[in-house]
């Protein structure tokens, strides 16, 4: 009825509503009307109708008014002479004894939504500021509000906002709660309503009084405001420590929300709130309702970026249930990642180990992933898992399993042989082009430790002119080239067949040239061929990173109790959880690993590279034999560098530097890009890939901004410890430092520097100072160390850039 | 704030639309179920973006409640606005469902019209709506014998109305005014278990969510005090009483109870609105007062045929007066498995094979306690290898305890306050769901 014969609807209706004998009787009257409405809501074009419903206003029906006057506001637009007409009833109800007629007639009144109506409301609207009824003085609060954003642009009635300000003390909450809504929308381009002192400690002092959604605004208001002494501070802070803890999820949030911006210079305390809302926030995950535990679980995951045990002892809670959506047994695996530990290893395990065979494929692969995560830090007992799966011969699995495998044994590269007894066979179960992808560069990377890979990979050859995907073709001249490298006997005819194929045949112009490339690159020698594909190894130690470092509560303050964390969707931490460097996008990844490869084997132009790679042939031209290892253990707490950094420092000033035996002290400059000391989380990460320890931070993006680290030196004849601090200290530092140095090398290092800073400003490039501190003293493991640093720091720069 | 808000029935019709701020196009609900549906699966994101717009929805009663609002909004706030914008169509309608949100759909925009003013959330508190809604509620529910069973010969009272029917409280909230409804209150305590028992037996994990939630049918009520166990203790180290302790973790109560009888003898007084709310909710992690419901043996075999054989053995450790309702197990099978046969011990149960989830479900209507049930499943399964035993994973029961707390929580007594104009009737209910019951295998 409603989609077909519309107009045949429409004009049934008006016979009936002009029929007199319909509007003597209230009740048919009534009915026609809301068959009106509901015509309307159904999405037929009811606009025809619109003076028999202007005349259907003038009634003492409440309903049937409230129904008309929906449906005038639904078409006023269209009509906005005819809805001159309704003005006149909707001033008459103003004036109605009944409150409820009043707020009524006012809200539709602001509702039409018609320029040309403002002079007519203004007055009924003023009049509703001091209407003895609560109901009506709420709308007409909201009313100004309405009028405001229909004319843009309008001047401000100093008055009104005058009056809305002093109805921030009205006894009724709501009328309180809408005026603050209201001014903040009147004052939009002022920055919205003004919280002083005296606003602030009213609200407060009001907000029993408020309800749920009252308490969330006014909590939002206040963020707006700072307090103008510590004492002031911890008075609202104590006052509004119950609802920290409010069983309202809204209004914990909103409580934490207002926490983190008071203490945004009190880190101590915003730790401590987060701490507190832990125990309403587990609450919310166990809420009845789905969607407000996906919420919880997603602020969850945003407070323990901050505090990385904070659910620790909780960590049976995030187990999934087995009737919950998808998106929340996701969100859950990347809690129970992130809490693994000795004690509860076994069980997290055997928990993910259940879903993995769950009937929804995405939650079985983020499964897959979460255990091959966990393999970093407990490679055996995941692997066992996994391979275990691979029995299954189910294509989504294995292709899941091979791709994580690839990606633990970048990072565990002891994990190698496992993983290529494992591999025996699973080509057949794998359909899609990740998995495949995956597997061939295992082949091509372990292929010495699988017996039967020269026989797998030709099966690939023999049906790559089926083959589609392009990465897998891409894939598979890699991989057969390293394979050949290795046990050229197998390999050779198969890698001339492929070759050929590549070159003549190929339409994809990526195959093409990659093809082409390695033919070239075979011609230039085998030596060459290997240094190029085989240059690139991950590094043994980067298994031992596990866990990530805590960030500063600031860089997520803001985006708490926003959309935000509820946004980043699975298949972002599903890439991140990639890991491997190798492993980007399947095209940009070759032409990655192909520069920076040769840039190993020295054939490299750019200046920053130069730079660093100068340096590094130096520093292993000094250290021929030894060279250098830095690791992480045993580790210093920050209490502990703080002394030992004072220490050095008194030492050094007692005595001459270069007479002392125990300790040295150098400072050095490396040029790095400025967008560094915006991602400190990046440098941090960085840092840690060559087990440099950072331990302090300044906030970004504040001058001067300092980062203190340690790591400690082996191999060398002793070991030592290395305390350093980086200090950009802002432009005007620069030219005086500059003279200082003496060392030959870092005279080159500041001339590339001054000579940066003509062009180098537009490219953001900044110059850093280094203070490092050693103890015992050895100044080879220094230089091979600052050589080090200025390759973390170039590379970071030159990846932002 | 919110811009627009719309319901939706399952199948994507719109039921209700209002946009408060007049931004909107007119297309926002066809983004909307378009941006569902190209979804794989059922079960979209809550969150969804559409250039400056965020869709954020909640699934009640087979409909998408959805409102949309811009990136700084609280979704705590959205997502606990569009439950309570749901309990309270329930509570005003009677039911939710898309018949029951068409019929009223007059009553629903005069509700969306008072709860919310140019998007910004007014009042969700029945007290204060029930002044300004004017709408009666069509009541969508078909007529029933089982109505008539209520009414005794001659007016008189039969013992089933001693019994409330479970259906008693799915009505609208304000029908009562000229058909003379009963004035009601209902007290129900409700339990949600969540369960992990490992393979060997061992439990792994035991949550209880619990809640007391009143519904109260009277016009006015003017206080109520609910006793609750003498013995409740609250906390790990507490220990009230002797005899069994009942215990739970932690608490919190609705904003307008007070607990100054609470400390020292577990009275809980508040003024109920009409409608329904939950007045206390609870938690208990790890530490069940009794034994787990269910406990489960299970034998998995192949035969030489390449079948696989399910024997099940399914034990209810409740005490024997009480049943399990509704019991479902759900036992995961290999990919692939083709067809069932089945030897289940009473007829009353069912089994079936259902392979869009790849998975037995054994359907048990009733189980009583301190029983135990047994079934026998042999499964075709083209290809089956010992690797594919794996498949058969945690076994998940759903199931419903009616007249049983896990935690033991009871409500000792219900008054009313001294002056009641009329004569009411109080119930007091206890169900124990699943929330998830998983036995591994």
């Amino acid at each position: 009825m409603p989609y077909l014969g519309g107009e045949e609807t429409v004009r049934e209706l008006k016979r009936a509503l002009s029929n007199p004998n319909v509007q003597s009787e209230p009740l048919r009257y009534r009915n026609t009307v809301l068959r009106v409405v509901r015509a309307m809501s159904q999405g037929v074009n009811v606009s025809g109708l619109f003076s028999e419903m202007v005349k259907a206003c003038a009634t003492v029906d409440v309903v049937q008014k409230k129904l008309v006057y929906m449906f005038l506001c639904s078409y006023a637009s269209l009509n906005p002479e005819l809805s001159l007409l309704v003005i006149n009833t909707l001033r008459k109800d103003c004036q109605d004894p009944n409150p409820m007629v009043r707020s009524l007639a006012l809200r539709n009144m602001s509702n039409l939504r018609l320029p040309s109506l403002v002079e007519y409301v203004e007055q009924p609207l003023t009049a509703g500021l001091r209407d003895r009824a609560a109901c009506v003085r709420r709308v007409a609060v909201l009313g100004w509000a309405k009028l405001y954003n229909l004319q843009p642009g309008s001047d401000i009635d100093a008055a009104v906002v005058n009056e809305l300000y002093s109805l921030l003390r009205d006894p009724d909450p709501v009328v309180m709660v809408n005026c603050l809504r209201a001014l903040d929308e009147i004052l939009k381009e002022e920055g919205g309503v003004v919280i002083n002192k005296p606003i602030t400690h009213h609200l407060l002092n009001r907000m029993k009084e408020c309800d749920v959604w009252g308490q969330c605004e006014v909590l939002r208001v206040l963020q707006r405001y700072r307090p103008q002494s510590d004492d002031e501070l911890f008075d609202i802070l104590s006052l509004l420590d119950a609802s920290l803890v409010s069983s309202h999820p809204p209004v914990m949030a909103a409580t934490l929300s207002l926490f983190l911006s008071l203490c945004a210079d009190l880190p101590a305390v915003s730790l401590a709130a987060v701490e507190r809302v832990s125990g309403p926030l587990l609450a919310a995950c166990g809420s009845g309702s789905r969607e407000m535990r996906f919420t919880a679980l997603c602020h969850i995951q945003l407070l323990m970026r901050s505090v990385p045990g904070l659910m620790g002892p909780h960590f049976k809670r995030f187990f999934c249930g087995y009737a919950e959506p998808a998106y929340i047994k996701q969100r859950k695996m990347q809690i129970m990642v992130e809490l693994v530990n000795d004690e509860n290893v076994s069980m997290l395990l055997d928990e993910l180990k259940g879903y993995c065979t769950d009937v929804n494929t995405d939650t079985a692969q983020a499964a897959i992933t979460a255990i091959g995560r966990i393999g970093r830090s407990y490679s055996d007992r995941c692997l066992e898992i996994l391979t275990g799966l691979l029995g299954l011969k189910q294509d989504h699995i294995t292709s899941a399993v091979v791709q994580t495998m690839r990606d633990l044994v970048w990072v565990c590269p002891q994990s190698s042989d496992t993983v290529c007894s494992a591999l025996e066979g699973c080509e057949e179960t794998l359909q899609d082009s990740q998995g495949r992808q995956a597997l061939l560069w295992l082949l091509g990377v372990y292929g010495e430790g699988v017996s039967s890979a020269p026989y797998t990979l030709e099966v690939f050859i023999d049906g790559v002119k089926s083959e589609v995907s392009s990465g897998v073709k891409m894939e598979l001249l890699t991989a057969t080239v390293r394979l050949f490298l290795t046990r050229p006997a197998e390999t050779q005819d198969m890698l001339g067949r492929l070759l050929h194929y590549c070159i003549e045949e190929e339409t994809d112009m990526c195959v093409r040239d990659l093809a082409l490339l390695y033919y070239h690159l075979l011609k230039c020698g085998i030596e060459e061929t290997r240094n190029v594909l085989q240059g690139r190894r991950s590094d043994p130690s980067l298994g031992v990173l596990i866990g990530r470092p805590a960030d500063p509560i600031s860089q997520w303050a803001c985006s708490f109790n926003t959309l935000e964390p509820l946004k980043k969707g699975a298949t972002e931490t599903l890439t991140a959880s990639r890991g491997s460097p190798e492993h980007e996008a399947p095209k940009p990844k070759t032409v990655v690993e192909l520069s920076e490869t040769l840039d190993c084997s020295h054939v490299h132009s750019d200046p920053p590279g130069s730079l660093s790679a100068d340096q590094h042939s130096d520093s292993t031209a000094d250290l021929p034999t030894t060279p250098l290892t830095l690791s992480l253990s045993p580790t210093i707490s920050p209490e502990e560098f703080e002394r030992l950094w004072l220490q050095c420092h008194s030492l050094l000033s007692e005595q001459d530097a270069e007479e002392s035996n125990d300790f040295l002290q150098t400072e050095e400059r490396i040029r790095c890009s400025a967008v560094l000391q915006r991602s400190p989380q990046i440098l941090q990460a960085a840092m840690q890939l060559v087990n440099i320890q950072t331990l302090a931070f300044t906030p970004p993006c504040t001058l001067p901004w300092r980062v203190f680290f340690y790591t400690h030196t082996a191999g060398t004849p002793a070991s030592s410890l290395i305390l350093g601090e980086l200090l950009y200290a802002g432009e005007a530092d620069l030219q005086p430092a500059a003279q200082k140095d003496d060392e030959e090398a870092e005279r080159k290092v500041d001339e590339d520097a001054a000579a940066g800073e003509l062009k180098g400003r537009e490219d953001g490039q900044v110059e850093v100072k280094v203070t490092l501190k050693q103890q015992p003293k050895d100044e080879k493991a220094v230089r091979a160390f600052l050589s080090v640093l200025s390759t973390v720091l170039h590379t970071l720069s030159s990846e932002k850039a | 704030m919110i811009r627009q808000l719309f319901i939706l029935s399952s199948k994507g019709d719109p039921l209700l639309f209002k946009d408060f701020r007049g931004e909107a196009g007119d297309d926002v609900v066809n983004v909307f179920y378009q941006k569902v549906t190209a979804l794989p699966g059922d079960q979209p994101p809550v969150v969804m973006a559409f250039r400056d717009l965020h869709f954020l929805h909640v699934r009640q009663g087979g409909l998408y409640w959805v409102a949309t609002t811009t990136a700084d909004a609280s979704p705590f706030t959205i997502i606990e606005f569009l439950n309570r914008l749901a309990a309270l169509v329930k509570d005003y309608c009677g039911g939710l469902s898309e018949k029951s949100v068409q019929m009223n759909f007059a009553l629903i925009y005069e509700l969306l019209d008072e709860v919310l003013d140019y998007g910004y959330i007014q009042t969700t508190s029945s007290d204060m709506l029930r002044n300004f809604l004017q709408s009666e509620a069509v009541s969508s529910r078909p007529f029933s014998l089982f109505d008539l069973s209520n009414v005794g010969l001659f007016g008189a009272d039969t013992q089933q109305s001693k019994v409330a029917p479970s259906s008693a409280a799915a009505r609208p909230i304000q029908a009562g005014r000229e058909q003379g409804g009963r004035s009601e209150i209902f007290v129900d305590v409700v339990e949600r278990m969540s369960v992990v028992v490992g393979s060997n037996g061992v439990l792994m994990k035991a949550d209880v969510e619990g809640e007391i939630r009143i519904k109260c049918f009277m016009p006015s009520c003017s206080e109520i005090r609910i006793g609750l166990n003498e013995e409740l203790s609250i906390g790990k180290s507490q220990l009230r009483g002797y005899g069994a302790a009942v215990r739970v973790d932690g608490c919190s109560f609705h904003q307008g109870v007070r607990l100054d009888e609470f400390d020292s003898h577990r009275i809980l007084r508040l003024c109920p609105s009409q409608g329904e709310q939950t007045v206390m909710q609870y938690q208990l992690t790890d530490d069940l007062p009794t034994a787990p419901p269910f406990r489960l043996f299970p034998t998995i075999e192949r035969d030489g045929t390449g079948r696989l054989i399910l024997f099940l053995k399914l034990r209810c450790d409740l005490p024997p007066k009480s049943s399990a309702v509704n019991v479902c197990a759900s036992v995961p099978v290999p990919k692939g498995a083709v067809s069932l046969s089945q030897e289940l011990s009473s007829p009353d149960q069912s089994a079936e094979l259902q392979s869009q989830n790849r998975a037995v479900a054994w359907q048990i209507p009733r189980l009583a306690g301190g029983t135990q049930l047994s079934a026998l499943f042999k499964l075709d399964v083209p290809g089956l290898s010992s690797a594919s035993m794996l498949e058969v994973g945690p076994v998940g029961l759903s199931f419903e305890l009616p007249k049983f707390t896990a935690t033991g929580l009871q409500i000792r007594f219900l008054r009313l306050s001294p002056v009641q104009p009329a004569p009411s009737q109080r119930w007091v209910r206890y169900v124990t769901h699943s929330d998830s019951y998983s036995i591994r295998i």
